[in-house]
């Protein structure tokens, strides 16, 4: 058996045991070498992503497969990692004993990750969620002396066991239905039985709830700002980035691929998904005061855009979604840097939009790079962040989806009014306590690249990332 | 003319500057913002001279694909031109007029400017849908800064209100760009002010555009956020906004609704000149009632600015020729305005028009240049007013009496609210004794209003060098619209050589009585 095209997945895989072990006898004293070793597997899956696991194909009778677009969603996936041990690293160094599993954890949720942007089986995709949602359940309750963590990581925990669930049971339905859990063969069942079996219509409602609960589209979104806002900032960061990615990715597969013959039905599901995600992302951020909750619901927000890339199917709705995704990920985990940088004198954190105020004349550069991320989250020009809404709307429009992408437009500018709330505090009212100053520089210039990334100087990368997005969707069709 | 990428560096330079002035001290932001804007006037003037009204459409052409559908493609032709020459020439003046009124986070301010212009040109220039719309909503950031930061009292609600306003009014342009990107296969202006569009289709994006051009001109309804945002600006920001912001509006009108679209845009005729009739009337009688000096020169040009679409939308030489000078005129004339308001703002610091009254007498200087600007305001032959608004008024009338005639009460009404202004701050008795112990203009105010003046009194004299550049292209414009053109209820005849003046008079009552 070749094992060449899951050679990232067996990296993280043994290297995370080895670590786990590491960190079981070191303790505390092995944070820095579990972190720095995780970065670096990190890297070695990266690097391992060349070659076989982008064209390898079918693997292991149908349960993976390699293939352009989850070697494109993998990418993404152990670059977000990365940045979240970063980011982690030296918040839990001050205080906690525990900081040598982190990194193990983040390990962990990217092998379960890895095989839900790669799974054609309904059996390996839950197996993928569920090995990533049990490392995320403990991540969001990471800080447990902290009661806010803890109840996090319960919320976490009960919500998410329900849309497993909620999830397994379409899983189910479908398999019963249709006698296979391979993608083809329920995509055959939906060709010769179109959508008139009630059987196959629930199955698929309930897999597409399922779905919904990881995206955080709105119905499925509650969970979102409470985890949000309790787990641990860099918890936080990595929630917003890669489990997303993965989840969006796992979704684009699944409707495209599994139930491509159905899109009719899961249309409607997903337009409804898609503007109430914007709509509501939108509105309920108005009246939050904490920032971590404000972010919770710009990735509702985000992600309803994503999804109408999704409602437009084809190649280029599904290359819309990835560069979507590509996008936000930068523009989310530099925002929640800038959040990370909200300390007190005394490293206490500070979450409130209040304590943002005067930011652009206490600490300029970060006052600068959050209204890029602020500016580039609401999608306006000439920011980045405005390309990939502009491919979502385009492949919208291409599809003839005109209403939905007025909707969806209409929905940037209600969102626009919080993003600007940001950028007013920071910039127009009267400079209230100064953050501490003196963190560390790998963070500061992380921010400085992800500014630049989101900045009009990412247009130069339209055309490299647009091909590579083209190449990696064209792949699943 | 050569190979030098002119647009590109007029675009980048004070981008460049900008940045590099975020890291200055105030003085030194000062000087290289100065600096900066003159060498970008220089190369404007450059320009002008280089440009051939006679050569091809699409001049100092440069294309450089970025990939993805989007190039930075750059191109002016004589409309262009005369816009970006009006921003050229008001950028030196802004940032003079800021020397000593903005004493607070200085080089933050001169960054924001000089990015505003980098944009602002880039409006102008663009020749990729794509590109122009980034450079069109891209000003929307600096601009809601300067109003944000700089502002006065009620800024935040005024930064916001222009903000969400105009955002809210051209999204909906972006999803009509890409059905037509869509539907044409390229992203090129020029190709597509070449393509034509199916009118049914037309008409849905005839109105996508109209709502963002309408609110950024502003048109009645949607020109509620003019005034507070005109109130609140620091007077740089105030001058920027009525001197080339506003023209964005009328510029897209020129680029992309009738040529792209002329069948939608003879059926809109109605409607645009009813907004328009509605705007002149009813926002002349509001400016009348003014106590607030900004606020009312605010809705003078919410009135002009009704001049503009009457003339665009007549289809023919004298109206577009009209529209643009109105433009450029209201561009220098308003902006002067706001300077005059500005320069009596900084001594007493009230914008009340009752706490001044016989600055004739102490300011003589200002009272002659504030008189200049209030008569071009009016429209006096001799300024630039005239000119503009006596074409965009003959261009109406050949379409529909009924419009010539509401839009020229817009004359009278506006020769009311600007004399009664000058009436009350420049006339009567010193009775304030602050008001009365002001300084006449420094020489940096001079400086600054005594060059707008001669603009535009060569406008007024001499409108020719102004529609030599343009002539060709408005003639184009008007060949692409020709299929179109309404019939109109007022045939003008040129009367014959030996006719006595009784029948020319007796040709127009008959027309009016249609």
């Amino acid at each position: 058996m070749n094992f060449a095209p899951i050679l990232p997945e067996i990296i993280l895989t043994i290297g995370a045991v080895v670590l786990l072990m590491a960190a079981a006898f070191l303790g505390r004293r092995g944070s820095s070498l579990c972190s720095w070793s995780a970065i670096a597997l990190l890297l070695g899956a990266t690097l391992a992503l060349g070659g076989e696991p982008q064209s390898a194909g079918v693997l292991f009778g149908g349960q993976l497969v390699a293939d352009g677009f989850g070697a494109f969603g993998k990418l993404v996936i152990y670059l977000s990692a990365i940045v979240a041990i970063v980011m982690a690293h030296n918040w839990f160094e001050r205080d906690f004993e525990h900081a040598a599993e982190y990194p193990v954890l983040i390990l962990l949720a990217a092998v379960g990750m890895s095989v839900m942007v790669s799974a054609t089986n309904l059996v390996t995709l839950y197996v993928g969620v569920e090995l990533n949602s049990l490392a995320a359940y403990v991540l969001a309750s990471y800080r447990r002396t902290d009661d806010r963590s803890a109840e996090a990581g319960l919320k976490y925990f009960v919500l998410g066991a329900l849309a497993s669930g909620i999830m397994l049971y379409g899983i189910s339905l479908l398999y019963g239905f249709t006698g296979t859990t391979q993608f083809e063969g329920i995509a055959a069942a939906f060709m010769r039985e179109g959508t008139q079996s009630i059987g196959l219509l629930f199955g698929l409602v309930f897999l597409l709830a399922g779905i919904a609960f990881k995206v955080s589209a709105v119905p499925f979104h509650m969970w979102t700002p409470d985890v949000y806002e309790g787990a641990p900032t860099p918890v936080t960061a990595f929630f917003a980035s890669a489990p997303k990615v993965a989840a969006v990715l796992l979704g684009v597969r699944v409707c495209l691929d599994a139930l491509g013959p159905a899109m009719d039905a899961w249309r409607q599901i997903m337009t409804f998904a898609a503007l109430a995600s914007i709509l509501l992302g939108a509105v309920a951020a108005y009246g939050q005061t904490n920032i971590k909750r404000l972010l919770a619901y710009a990735s509702i927000n985000n992600v309803g855009f994503a999804l109408i890339g999704l409602v437009a199917g084809g190649p280029q709705g599904a290359s819309s979604v990835l560069f979507y995704m590509a996008v936000y990920v930068v523009m989310t985990l530099g925002a929640f840097l800038c959040v990370l940088r909200m300390k007190a004198e005394d490293g206490e954190p500070i979450e409130a939009i209040d304590s943002l105020s005067g930011l652009s004349q206490t600490r300029p550069g970060l006052a600068v790079a959050l209204a890029i991320f602020m500016f580039s989250l609401a999608g306006l020009p000439p920011m980045f962040g405005f390309w990939p809404k502009l491919l979502v709307f385009n492949a919208a429009v291409t599809e003839g989806l005109y209403g939905l992408a007025v909707a969806g437009i209409l929905g940037t500018v209600v969102g626009a009014y919080y993003y600007l709330r940001i950028v007013k505090v920071m910039y127009f009212d009267a400079p209230g306590e100064p953050f501490a100053k003196g963190q560390n520089a790998l963070e500061g210039s992380l921010i400085a690249v992800f500014a630049l990334f989101v900045s009009p100087l990412g247009y130069l990368l339209i055309g490299p990332l647009g091909e590579l997005t083209g190449r990696a969707a064209g792949s699943i069709f | 003319m050569s190979g030098v990428p002119i647009l590109s560096i007029l675009v980048v330079l004070p981008l460049v500057a900008g940045i590099i002035a975020l890291f200055q001290s105030a003085n030194g932001a000062r000087w290289n913002a100065l600096i900066t804007t003159l060498i970008s006037l220089a190369l404007g003037i450059w320009m002008w001279t280089a440009f051939d009204p006679n050569g091809p459409q699409w001049q100092f052409v440069e294309k450089f694909p970025i990939g993805g559908g989007i190039a930075w493609a750059m191109g002016i032709d004589g409309i262009a031109l005369l816009l970006i020459e009006l921003t050229l020439f008001l950028m030196p003046i802004c940032i003079g007029a800021s020397w000593r009124a903005i004493e607070k986070r200085v080089p933050e301010y001169m960054a924001s400017f000089l990015l505003m212009q980098s944009l602002m040109i880039g409006v102008f220039t663009a020749q990729d849908l794509l590109l122009f719309y980034i450079f069109f909503e891209g000003g929307l950031i600096p601009m809601y800064l300067i109003i944000g930061i700089w502002g006065g009292g009620e800024r935040i609600k005024a930064s916001y209100k222009f903000f969400l306003y105009t955002l809210l009014g051209s999204v909906l342009m972006l999803i009509a760009m890409l059905a037509m990107i869509w539907t044409s296969g390229t992203t090129s202006i020029p190709e597509l002010m070449a393509y034509d569009f199916d009118p049914s289709l037309q008409w849905w994006l005839w109105l996508a555009f109209f709502a963002s051009f309408a609110v950024k001109m502003p048109m009645w309804p949607v020109h509620t956020w003019l005034p507070d945002a005109h109130v609140q600006a620091p007077t740089a920001g105030s001058v920027i906004l009525a001197g080339v912001l506003l023209k964005m509006g009328g510029y897209g009108f020129i680029r992309f609704s009738l040529p792209m679209f002329p069948e939608a845009s003879n059926e809109f005729i109605p409607f645009v000149y009813v907004l328009s009739g509605i705007a002149v009337v009813y926002t002349s009688l509001v400016a009348l009632a003014q106590t607030d000096m900004k606020k009312l020169i605010a809705y003078s040009s919410v009135a002009h600015m009704a001049f503009v679409t009457f003339g665009l939308f007549a289809f023919n030489q004298q109206g577009i020729e009209g529209a643009m000078i109105v433009m450029l005129s209201h561009g220098l004339v308003s902006g002067a305005l706001f300077l005059c308001v500005g320069v009596i703002y900084d001594r007493l610091h009230t914008r009340e028009i009752a706490r001044y009254g016989g600055l004739s007498d102490n300011m003589p200087k200002y009272a002659l240049l504030f008189m200049v600007f209030t008569m071009a305001s009016v429209g006096l032959p001799g300024t630039s007013g005239f000119v503009g608004e006596f074409l965009s008024l003959v261009g109406t009338y050949a379409v529909s009496s009924w419009a010539g005639i509401v839009a020229t009460t817009g004359i009278i009404l506006g020769a009311a609210y600007m004399l009664y202004l000058y009436w009350r701050i420049c006339y009567g008795k010193l009775i304030h004794a602050d008001a009365a112990a002001m300084q006449d203009l420094s020489g940096r105010e001079m400086w600054l209003l005594a060059p707008i003046a001669a603009a535009v009194m060569w406008m007024g004299i001499y409108p020719e060098s102004f529609m030599r550049p343009m002539r060709a292209d408005i003639g184009r414009l008007l060949e692409r619209v020709e299929r179109a053109k309404p019939a109109g209820d007022a045939h003008l005849t040129a009367g014959k050589p030996a006719a006595a003046p009784a029948i020319h008079g007796e040709t127009t009552s008959t027309a009016e009585a249609h």
